[in-house]
């Protein structure tokens, strides 16, 4: 009984998480929304302590039942594993575990270096950020699985299409997909598949430093499984179907730190010598023999913050050579009746790279992120994409090729669970100044050609651009756009709507620290 | 009424919008011809011309490609011959410069003495403004449609003007037609034959309208026939959607006066007339229950008697079928339809709608915007209620969803509205003096007004 309830509350959080990542209707991030927020290491990361005290509640009260329900990555394996029980080898699917002693020195030992390679920062921090588990299933589904969903319910939009419904609409989430995301993903996925296959939850149980954390607080959980001596009859069928390997059939002694509640063992005895039930003090015992508490301060003290380089955020700024910007103006009058070819647009290189409203800093943001790819999923704007440079490899980078970050939405800053991206009220969304536009005068179609255009006047949300006349004797001579920066939030309207290509002539910096207007 | 006003008053009403699917043709079997295809005779040649010329500017594409449909052209124009439409119309510059070559395909199948060919000198691109480009034009005209002769060549666009390059519309006549020596070649070949009918097709300044028509009356010129933009719409009303326009009443009568015959464009105003609201059709089918409302202007354009042919654009063959429907034989307005069709105009002019016609003149647009397919957006949903301002109006998420969503299936992003700079190259060249960025500057602060809210 108490397995299928497992079963049946770990299909809801997969499948829910899995939604809240395909999604594009902003229902998911809704409904949904919560349960990234209770994933462990991004509610650490955010200093989540109603999140981090429900986990660990739970988790003394019952043991790891987060493992086998909340954690999408730990249900994943539960399903490889499925399909070995079902589809493997005859000879292996049953009876094919065995107890292992408990590898307490190597789980610590990886949890340290977790800790200090995600304080480390940029590319140290990579390393980490593969292991983490929500994360890592988060891209597994924003690159393997929301193109097959977006191209579903784009065949979906075209019918609609066809018949003049507005039911479904298409959507573009080329933005969204890297190939780095999508290589990490697929190995992940791959090794995960392969070791759980042949090794059930091993790699919860030494790999995962979320696995380790709440191990550690399962050895003193109230409930647990008990094996009751006086009904067993020794028969060892549990301890050959455990997919955690942690039980000692011998000495009737569960390991629960490995535990993970699946609740198979109950079904699989033949006597109901097994129960999920009230542990014994004498049981509690547990064979992690080293200072738990050390272990347990390094994790919850104050994260020390790595400080940033400023040769990380400085790029070079070498001049992007703008070829093409003015033949738009005096480009030859074609009047064939079609459509012209669209100059393709890049991005410039920014002095400070932008991040979203919310991060704050630019510590903050790269300090926090776990590179789930959420918000560059869940983004309406086709803003966020995942960065393919070194020190933020993975994580989202704005560009205002696709669009631009406009002053209503605070949809990223709403589904980030790691405080990466803080929680921002849409009228608040405004009122934060993430960059500063700055023109090139020699592009500026209005300034450099004299073509009337003001396109960034036009467009600017907070009225930060006005255009004036470059020769006051002539105030309706050749106009040159203004930006006052004392009003600029950084949106990129006027970046992503200006003419010039393939460098737009106002582009956007970063701000380090983000401005309060 | 503005724009605004309109839509305080209308905005919160569904009743537009209530069927969107019976606001334009219905479906149902096709009306049956009831006689012969009227035929009207050209007073100079003798030619016996259908009263249904075949537009070739907004030919059929294949389905979800941007190539033209060239067996679908010729199944249509196989049928429109077959049912005694015998007037083509095409230009150098339609379909991106393809229609020429695709409807010389398709009518070269035919015996060349069963079809009129009418295609035209266009004037949009200075580079072909010489006298050697000119002639060239002229040549490849011949070459496109496998013909040696054309039976109705026309000055393109005659009445425009090129701001940009300081010329006004006399100017701009002058410079393309007349002091290159243009006009002359024109006469000579129609004196030896290549060119059997001249004349002008005309949109814009009156003043040059005028200066043709003195042109033929001075005997500098003869013009064999002149094509106008005529429907129920412009016939008396053609200021109230641009004060630069002129009504349509004054060009045929002027025409008429001098007996040449008009060759009438725009019948249905871009498909305006064709796309009307409930309340129109519902009294449109009182009157006359079979007949759409593209058969109501197709009869109005017809029905004066110098009308030599009325152009209609094919894209379906639905369309051709319905309009071979309607003009055989064509039934002349009464005195008392006219009346109701002057009553439908004033009632259609009420509404905003921005009257593009889709002729594509103004593009390509330098900056990527698709300036018609942004107008037919919004002309659509105005129609169909879906433009509605006020987010407390009860069918304003509905509106938003269909209007957005619209939006980004029919104009790819990159060409949407927000990208007009407003540098106003589009403005000389729309034959319906659209302040094309002011309305699109209009739309675009729309969008942003829906998205915001």
């Amino acid at each position: 009984m108490l397995k299928y309830i497992r079963i049946a509350l770990a299909w809801i959080f997969i499948l829910a998480i899995m939604w809240l990542f395909l999604d594009f209707s902003g229902l998911a991030r809704t409904w949904c929304g919560w349960m990234a927020k209770i994933q462990l290491l991004p509610a650490v990361l955010a200093l989540n302590i109603l999140a981090i005290a429900i986990i660990v509640g739970i988790t003394l009260l019952v043991g790891r039942i987060y493992c086998s329900v909340i954690c999408p990555l730990g249900v994943l394996q539960d399903g490889f594993n499925w399909l070995r029980g079902r589809f493997g080898k005859k000879t292996s699917r049953k009876n094919r575990f065995k107890y292992t002693k408990p590898q307490t020195r190597v789980r610590l030992t990886l949890l340290v270096v977790f800790i200090a390679l995600l304080m480390a920062g940029g590319i140290w921090a990579f390393a980490a950020k593969v292991i983490a588990p929500y994360s890592a299933f988060g891209r597994m589904v924003g690159s393997i699985v929301a193109p097959v969903y977006d191209w579903g319910n784009n065949l979906l939009a075209a019918e609609s299409e066809a018949t003049e419904t507005y039911t479904f609409y298409r959507v573009n989430g080329v933005n969204a997909w890297s190939m780095i995301v999508a290589g990490v993903a697929v190995v992940t996925f791959i090794v995960l598949a392969v070791w759980s296959f042949i090794r059930g939850r091993e790699y919860c149980n030494t790999v995962c430093p979320v696995g380790t954390v709440l191990g550690l607080l399962s050895r003193w959980s109230v409930f647990g499984i008990v094996i009751d001596v006086d009904k067993c009859v020794n028969c060892g069928k549990c301890g050959k179907r455990c997919k955690a390997s942690c039980i000692d059939t011998k000495n009737h002694w569960i390991d629960n730190t490995r535990c993970v509640d699946c609740m198979d063992c109950i079904d699989n005895c033949s006597t109901g010598a097994i129960s999920f039930t009230r542990r014994p003090a004498h049981v509690k015992v547990s064979s992690m023999q080293l200072d738990i508490s050390k272990t347990n301060a390094s994790l919850k003290g104050p994260r020390k913050v790595q400080p940033t380089e400023e040769s990380r955020r400085q790029f070079l700024v070498t001049g992007a050579i703008i070829a093409g910007t003015a033949a738009v103006a005096t480009a030859q009058h074609v009047t064939d009746g079609g459509l012209a070819k669209l100059d393709v647009k890049h991005d410039p290189n920014r002095k400070v790279k932008i991040t979203p409203p919310g991060s704050q800093s630019w510590d903050n943001f790269a300090n926090h992120c776990t590179a789930c790819q959420l918000c560059i999923n869940q983004c309406p704007n086709l803003v966020l994409s995942p960065s393919t440079e070194l020190d933020t490899l993975m994580m989202p980078s704005m560009s205002y090729v696709n669009g631009y970050c406009r002053p209503e939405c605070n949809v990223c800053s709403t589904v980030c669970p790691t405080g990466s991206i803080k929680a921002l009220l849409p009228e608040e969304r405004a009122m934060v100044s993430v960059g500063l536009a700055d023109v090139d005068y020699d592009h500026c179609l209005a300034a450099s050609v004299g073509t009337s255009c003001g396109n960034c006047a036009r467009h600017c949300p907070v009225d930060a651009i006005t255009m004036v006349a470059i020769d006051p004797a002539h105030p309706h001579g050749r106009q040159r756009p203004v930006v006052n920066a004392a009003k600029c939030i950084g949106c990129g309207a006027c970046e992503h709507l200006c003419p010039v290509a393939p460098i737009s002539a106002i582009t956007v910096n970063g701000r380090a620290r983000h401005a309060e207007l | 009424m503005n724009r605004r006003t309109f839509l305080k008053i209308f905005g919160a009403s569904t009743a537009l919008a209530a069927m969107p699917g019976c606001s334009t043709t219905e479906a149902k079997a096709a009306k049956k011809p009831k006689g012969p295809m009227t035929l009207r005779t050209n007073p100079t040649t003798g030619d016996k011309v259908s009263i249904l010329g075949y537009g070739c500017m907004r030919l059929p594409k294949i389905d979800g490609s941007d190539e033209y449909d060239q067996d679908e052209v010729n199944r249509q124009v196989d049928y429109a011959m077959k049912s005694g439409v015998n007037y083509y119309d095409t230009s150098p510059r339609y379909c991106e410069g393809k229609s020429e070559a695709i409807m010389g395909k398709a009518l070269s199948r035919h015996p060349r003495d069963s079809y009129f060919i009418a295609t035209k000198l266009s004037n949009f691109d200075p580079s072909t403004w010489s006298y050697e480009e000119s002639v060239k034009m002229f040549e490849d005209s011949l070459k496109n449609l496998q013909t040696d002769y054309i039976d109705y060549l026309l000055l393109h666009s005659v009445g425009g003007d090129k701001q940009d390059m300081g010329l006004d519309s006399m100017g701009l006549f002058n410079t393309r037609f007349i002091d290159n020596g243009v006009l002359d070649f024109l006469k000579k070949e129609r004196d030896g034959g290549r060119i059997r009918n001249l004349g002008f097709s005309y949109h814009g300044d009156v003043k040059i309208f005028d200066h043709l028509l003195k042109m033929h009356d001075d005997g500098e010129v003869h013009w064999d026939f002149v094509q106008i933009q005529l429907n129920y719409l412009d016939w008396n009303n053609a200021k109230k959607s641009n004060d630069r326009n002129t009504d349509a009443e004054y060009l045929y009568n002027e025409l008429a006066k001098r007996n040449i015959p008009s060759v009438i464009m725009e019948p249905l105003l871009g498909g305006r007339l064709a796309k009307v609201d409930n309340h129109v059709l519902g009294q449109m089918k009182q009157r006359r229950p079979d007949d759409t409302p593209a058969a109501w202007a197709f009869r109005f354009a017809a029905t004066p008697p110098q009308v030599l042919c009325v152009l209609s654009g094919m894209t379906k063959m639905e369309n051709i079928e319905e309009n071979v429907a309607t003009y055989s034989s064509l039934e002349p307005l009464t005195d008392d339809e006219n009346v109701f069709l002057e009553k439908i105009a004033q009632h259609i002019l009420d509404y905003p709608s921005i009257p593009c016609t889709e002729c594509k003149y103004c593009m390509p647009c330098p900056f990527g915007v698709d300036i018609p397919t942004i107008f037919a957006h919004y002309n659509k949903a105005l129609l169909d209620g879906n433009v509605v301002e006020s987010p407390d109006s009860p069918n304003y998420e509905k509106a938003k969803r269909t209007f957005l969503v619209g939006y980004d299936r029919k104009v790819e992003p990159r060409r949407q509205a927000d990208h007009c700079i407003g540098c106003g190259g589009c403005l000389s060249d729309c034959a319906q003096h659209i302040q094309i960025p002011t309305e699109l500057h209009k739309i675009d602060a729309y969008v942003d007004h829906l998205k915001r809210n």
